[in-house]
């Protein structure tokens, strides 16, 4: 046996040794990430009840529940589509999980066209980031931030689930990929749980 | 090793996760109603909060089948969260500081 063989079974020994907590190292990056930007989210949304809480004129610019009902309503559809995806790929339905994938795909964009469509609302009635007709500029700032942020992870979520998607209808990826995939999709639905009633329903001009 | 819950997610039906998403529809529907309850906005404010972490509960335990794995894993996915959250609230005392314009000492 060859220095350089004992050396490669030396680093196999070492790579025996099995992942943390048992789970398979993409998935385990995956909820790193999830961990790392439920940090970001919560560092936005305290920064923002801490001016709303601190801000006597804070607006209240909604007058009606109904876009971002539908825009709940299209979220929460779309995890379900996601796992549909996933029990699919875990069947071996590969034309399944693709169909499921890119329904998923499609409700997020229907999401972010609701989105942008609410934003042009409210630009339209004068709010930009550093002003509004309502009462403190700081409302624009943090609105525009924590949405903003929301629809780049939703649009970032589209484009993954339409690559993995078509990859795995390629025989690139596996079903563990739509699984690592789907629970950043549903981290996202996690975020808008706390967005609709922080930004949007104590928002609401009564 | 490819996956450690790949027989759970294979023995799990549509009907669980169809009745979590019907739960998540209902709980998502009563913050809408909590909105138009007439109370003051702190209380509105910790009724919404409440149903939006029992919602995030439910999507991570189900959804996202932390449930089914270690518990190792579920232990340390909670702790952690929960303990950087909790860890941010830190700033509150000095928004109400900002609110009623006292200084931090009274």
């Amino acid at each position: 046996m060859s220095q350089a063989d004992l050396t490669m079974e030396g680093h196999s020994t070492g790579l025996t040794v099995g992942p943390a907590f048992s789970i398979p190292t993409k998935k385990l990056a995956m909820w790193l990430f999830i961990i790392a930007d439920t940090m970001t989210f919560a560092a936005c949304l305290v920064a923002y009840g801490f001016l709303r809480n601190g801000t006597p004129n804070w607006p209240r610019p909604f007058h009606g529940i109904t876009n971002v009902a539908l825009m709940t309503f299209v979220l929460l559809t779309s995890s379900l589509t996601m796992l549909n995806g996933l029990r699919s790929a875990r069947a071996g339905d590969k034309a399944g999980a693709f169909r499921w994938t890119m329904i998923t795909a499609a409700a997020g964009i229907a999401f972010a066209l609701l989105h942008v469509r609410e934003w042009l609302g409210l630009i339209d009635e004068g709010m930009t980031l550093f002003k509004n007709p309502w009462g403190t500029g700081l409302f624009g700032a943090s609105f525009f931030s924590i949405t903003g942020l929301h629809l780049t992870h939703v649009t970032a979520g589209v484009i993954a689930l339409i690559v993995v998607g078509v990859r795995y209808k390629g025989g690139r990826y596996n079903a563990d990929d739509i699984e690592i995939l789907g629970l950043y999709w549903h981290f996202v639905d996690v975020v808008w749980m706390f967005v609709v009633p922080l930004v949007y329903l104590l928002n609401l001009a009564h | 090793m490819t996956t450690t819950t790949a027989n759970e997610h294979k023995s799990n039906g549509i009907g669980k996760d169809l009745g979590v998403y019907l739960c998540l529809l209902a709980l998502a529907g009563l913050q809408f109603v909590i909105a138009y309850q007439n109370i003051d906005a702190s209380q509105m404010f910790w009724r919404m909060l409440t149903v939006a972490c029992v919602e995030a509960a439910l999507a991570a335990l189900f959804f996202m089948h932390l449930w089914t794995e270690k518990r190792s894993f579920l232990w340390f996915v909670a702790i952690f969260a929960v303990g950087v959250l909790l860890g941010m609230q830190y700033g509150w005392t000095d928004a109400f500081r900002m609110l009623v314009g006292a200084p931090f000492s009274k």
